[in-house]
């Protein structure tokens, strides 16, 4: 680049027309270039591995099952008539709802607690608490369904030791709903905690010492205080485990793979059956479109909490 | 303060129990908490911790339904031994391998580049775009695998590792550039317009200035892809069909499953070593995982 | 050879705001240029638009006789000092003063034996190897500094160099500001709100305001001749005394007629130049420092006025006494000897040979 110092070298006549909208114009036209060219493959991954197939999903879901012939809504007319459908719906909003109720009363607790700890102990408690959360949850369910096995269930076997009869984890319906929830709660209630921990952190100390000073109890602290300063980040934080509860696979291929009698199917387990196992790329599709618009309304309200939080740490 | 001489020694008798007792009650919220922590840390660490016994027995001892299932009585590593010797487990480690190497790679690539342009070179649709971003960001892979089923079929790329290496991006650029755009807006403008009058040009101000300054941030997204990689499940289940395609998430179970007999010592002993990876990046790089983990919800 | 000079440079920002309106300013060579003015006048922007940061919208600006309205800033020779100092974070100071020469690709050895040169002459040989996150404010400026000596550019741009360091420091640092540029003689331009720091640096000072020039001078011109009310105000702390009056002729003799019917004569030699004005309403400059006890009384045009104050202001070397005209303030620095008591009238000494009278619908001093 030593050729910058020829160009603005003295003697070098002063070519260019006063105030003529110039290179420097045509060079940040250039940079907006250099920058599109930039986020190309952003864009190309969004664009052709995102919006297109959801597109493409839509154009799908309204074919007939060879896929021969265009058949409108009448995919997810059928789809509503079933009572198999029916139950899916069901068993996600329970296994959602449930799941991230339990996820964020566990992860508030933990994360209160180990705020209470000194810092020092509080990193070692806080690298074993996080541990459900590292292992890949396909792994991870994979030893639950160990726990749960119907013959070897370790978990079985510390019922009889206290006189307690033994669980069909996963032959029985209601048990089984349990199991996958209460293993989804496992996953993810960490998150939940780190989460809420960052939150308190930023917590400046000083409010507390105010409202010390103005006599607030612990409870009040919370109250008024704690609560209101975290409202943004909980609510984020839920809206978001909502999205991926609700859209969740792992744990319930493994787990049950929907059963028994197809009780614990969500969305994406039905989907994945109905569409890749059985064939019918149509009405898997359109299972899957089913989730879209609860989907899309969580998301707007994790966009506008980002946001705004964005917004209050620049402030 | 000084008030404190003057009172009598019966006024400042209570005064004292009084101060005794909020001493004593932060000693039991503190009791309270190890052992509230103490419940937590056995209930989320009991699934590893069984893994890890059951993957030390033998068949025999894992199928002797009048021992104590928690504990092992003759350890072996056999299970191991066989998982690495016989079989595809090494071949399905390979791929996870491969398939997240390339991943992590690609990703970081295009997200930088991605993070740059949007966070400093504005141009026309570029907030939209960032908005964009974060939304695709949350879209979970069940809504769009059923028509990936037939672009990846389209493409002829049915039952293969590259499927994946095309599609896990959709999983990881968006949440990386999201929260390199957050890194990279928080370095001062100042700093780039010092590079520009040293002499930088675009490239340089990124390669020389932005990612050395923003490198916390870098590392994390990196552990955030990698993650992404290594535990992706439902793409692997839905494009690979013969165990020598496929990655570890579905690999153990296909293979180690035979009809209805498990070889659950050897399922635990594979899953054991297939979390090894994420667990030891995690106890090694904990703040910068974190950090990846948190700062989805603020940008920057 | 490297003169700056602009010419009806205009800069107005996306959204329609005039940041800077038509200036036109020549700078010579090895010359240290100061602008200053209030917050939001167009100084940055002037600077920026020099560097190459910022478009210009119209208009010209020259250095070294050539044209750099089209070229990008690496390539104009100009090294720029930031206010927050913009070193690298996660360079060695070494490093940091040597990032544009490696850009440039100049050979090692050159490029060590300028950053030791420059470390000489800021003396900080000491910190080559530290990070600036190891500096204190008034060593990073100083690397920020070093940045710019190494690169021996045509044109140093500060802009607001000091106004993050502690007072005690800024005064350090300023003079040395002044010592480097006595060393390199680079060409200087330098952005400044505080008018000490113009005053004392500056070879000539630019007053902006509203992103107008309102005057350029060397500092003793700006203060004794300021051309409009801006700068009269402006330059000089505490700032210049305004008070309304009306000039009256009675029989050859100017008089001011000021409020508390106090009236003064007007010093004989400027009678010429004040005559035409007689009869109009004016604006009496006086600066705090020609309003004193009484002293001096046997020089010319020296006139004895009676206040009461009613703030007194003890700085140590001086005491500032502050009473009112009809409403205006007026400001008169004593020797802290003399007594002053709230509300007791006393009698001050106007010198009246450095009085200004400015026109009030104008703005300009007369
Ligand atoms: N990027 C921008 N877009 C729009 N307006 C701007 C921009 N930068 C500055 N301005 C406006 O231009 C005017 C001049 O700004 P400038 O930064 O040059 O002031 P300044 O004299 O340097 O003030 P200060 O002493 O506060 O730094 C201000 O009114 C400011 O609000
Ligand atoms: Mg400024």
């Amino acid at each position: 680049m030593t050729g910058g110092n020829v160009i603005a070298a003295p003697g070098v006549p002063a070519a260019a027309a006063p105030s003529r909208p110039g290179r420097l114009r045509r060079i940040a036209r250039r940079r907006s270039t250099l920058a599109f060219l930039m986020t190309l493959p952003l864009l190309a991954v969004i664009g052709g591995l995102v919006a297109y197939p959801f597109f493409y999903a839509i154009y799908l879901s309204m074919l007939n099952k060879r896929m021969t012939r265009f058949v409108g809504l009448d995919n997810f007319a059928f789809l509503l008539t079933r009572e198999t459908f029916q139950f899916v719906v069901w068993q996600s909003v329970i296994f959602a709802v449930s799941a991230v109720i339990a996820k964020a009363l566990i992860g508030f607790i933990l994360a209160h607690v180990l705020h209470a700890l000194p810092a020092k102990g509080q990193r070692k408690w806080r690298g074993m608490l996080l541990v459900p959360w590292v292992i890949p949850p396909a792994i991870s369910t994979l030893a639950w369904w160990w726990l749960f096995d119907p013959t070897y269930s370790a978990i079985n076997w510390m019922l009889m030791g206290i006189g307690a009869p033994p669980i069909a984890w996963l032959g029985e319906p209601g048990w089984a709903r349990f199991a996958v929830i209460l293993v989804n709660v496992w996953y993810g209630a960490p998150f939940f905690m780190i989460m809420y921990l960052a939150a308190l952190k930023s917590v400046p100390d000083q409010l507390y010492e105010a409202a010390a000073i103005d006599g607030a109890t612990g409870w009040q602290k919370l109250r008024y205080v704690t609560v209101p300063m975290m409202k943004n980040i909980i609510a984020i934080t839920v809206l978001f485990s909502l999205i991926v509860t609700f859209a969740n696979f792992d744990i319930v291929r493994i787990l049950t793979n929907g059963g028994p009698q197809d009780r614990t199917h969500i969305f994406g387990t039905y989907a994945f059956q109905v569409g890749i196992q059985s064939g019918d790329i149509p009405l898997g599709a359109a299972v899957s479109l089913f989730m879209f618009p609860i989907l899309a309304v969580f998301a707007v309200f994790v966009l506008r909490g980002v946001t705004r939080r964005s917004k209050e740490m620049a402030g | 303060m000084s008030g404190a001489s003057l009172t009598t020694a019966g006024a400042a008798a209570p005064a004292y129990r009084k101060v005794g007792s909020i001493r004593r009650e932060r000693r039991w919220a503190l009791i309270g908490a190890y052992v509230a922590l103490a419940v937590f840390v056995l209930f989320f660490l009991t699934p590893p911790f069984h893994m890890l016994v059951t993957s030390l027995k033998s068949s025999a001892e894992i199928a002797d339904l009048s021992g104590n299932p928690w504990v092992v009585r003759r350890p072996t590593l056999e299970n191991y031994w066989e998982l690495l010797q016989q079989g595809n487990y090494l071949l399905h480690f390979r791929n996870s391998v491969i398939v997240t190497l390339v991943v992590v790679a690609v990703t970081m690539v295009i997200s930088t580049l991605a993070a740059f342009a949007l966070a400093r070179m504005r141009f026309w649709g570029s907030a939209t775009l960032a908005t964009g971003v974060f939304l695709t960001y949350l879209v979970p892979e069940t809504l769009l695998f059923i028509p990936l089923f037939q672009i990846i079929g389209g493409l002829g790329l049915y039952n293969n590792l590259l499927a994946m290496i095309l599609i896990y991006p959709t999983l990881t650029v968006p949440f990386c550039t999201w929260i390199m755009i957050g890194y990279f807006s928080s370095i001062p403008k100042e700093l780039d317009e010092a590079a520009l009058i040293d002499g930088a040009n675009h490239f340089q101000m990124l390669w020389r200035i932005f990612i050395p300054v923003a490198l916390p941030g870098i590392l994390a997204a990196t552990i955030f892809a990698f993650t992404v990689s290594w535990a992706q499940f439902l793409y692997p289940m839905a494009f690979l069909v013969s165990s020598e395609n496929m990655v570890l998430t579905v690999g153990i179970v296909s293979d180690l499953i035979r009809g209805d007999t498990f070889q659950w010592g050897k399922i635990m002993a594979g899953a054991l070593m297939a979390a090894a990876p994420p667990l030891l990046v995690y106890a090694f790089l904990m703040d910068y995982y974190i950090a990846g983990l948190t700062a989805g919800a603020t940008k920057g | 050879m490297a003169q700056v000079s602009l010419r009806k440079v205009v800069k107005e920002y996306e959204g329609g705001v005039q940041a800077v309106k038509g200036i036109n300013l020549e700078i010579a060579d090895h010359e240290f240029v100061v602008l200053v003015g209030p917050s939001g006048c167009g100084k940055s922007t002037t600077l920026r638009m020099i560097a190459g940061l910022e478009d210009i919208t119209a208009g010209e600006i020259a250095i070294g006789g050539t044209v750099v309205n089209d070229i990008p800033p690496r390539d104009r020779d100009i090294a720029m000092v930031f206010q927050n100092y913009a070193l690298y974070p996660h360079m060695t100071v070494y490093e940091n003063m040597a990032f544009g020469l490696t850009l440039r690709r100049f050979p090692k050895d050159e490029i060590r034996r300028r950053v030791e040169n420059a470390a000489r002459i800021l003396d900080i040989g000491e910190l080559l190897d530290r990070k600036p996150k190891a500096l204190s404010g008034g060593q990073r400026q100083r690397v920020a500094m070093g940045r710019a000596i190494v690169r021996d550019p045509k044109v140093f741009l500060f802009d607001e160099p000091l106004s993050n360091l502690d007072a005690k420091l800024r005064v350090q640092m300023r003079v040395e500001i002044k010592k480097v540029h006595q060393t390199v003689r680079t060409t200087t331009v330098y952005v400044t709100h505080d008018q000490v720091e113009a005053m004392t640096l500056a070879d000539r000072v630019v007053v902006m305001n509203q992103g107008n020039i309102e005057q350029v001078g060397t500092p003793q011109e700006l203060y004794h001749r300021p051309a409009t009310r801006f700068v009269a105000g402006f330059i000089g702390s505490p700032a210049m005394n305004m008070i309304p009056a009306r000039l009256e002729n009675s029989a050859g003799a100017l008089r001011l007629h000021l409020p508390g019917e106090i009236v003064l004569p007007v010093p004989a030699e400027r009678t010429q130049r004040y005559a035409p004005l007689a009869g109009r309403e004016v604006l009496f400059g006086l600066r705090p420092e020609h309003l004193t006890e009484p002293k001096n009384l046997d020089r010319p045009n020296i006139a004895l006025v009676e206040a009461a104050p009613e703030v007194i202001e003890p700085m140590g070397m001086e005491t500032m006494m502050i009473f009112s005209l009809d409403g205006t303030e007026v400001t008169a620095r004593l020797d802290p000897a003399v007594p002053v008591e709230l509300g007791r009238k006393m009698p001050l000494a106007a010198d009246l040979n450095q009085m200004h009278l400015i026109d009030p619908q104008s703005g300009r001093v007369l």
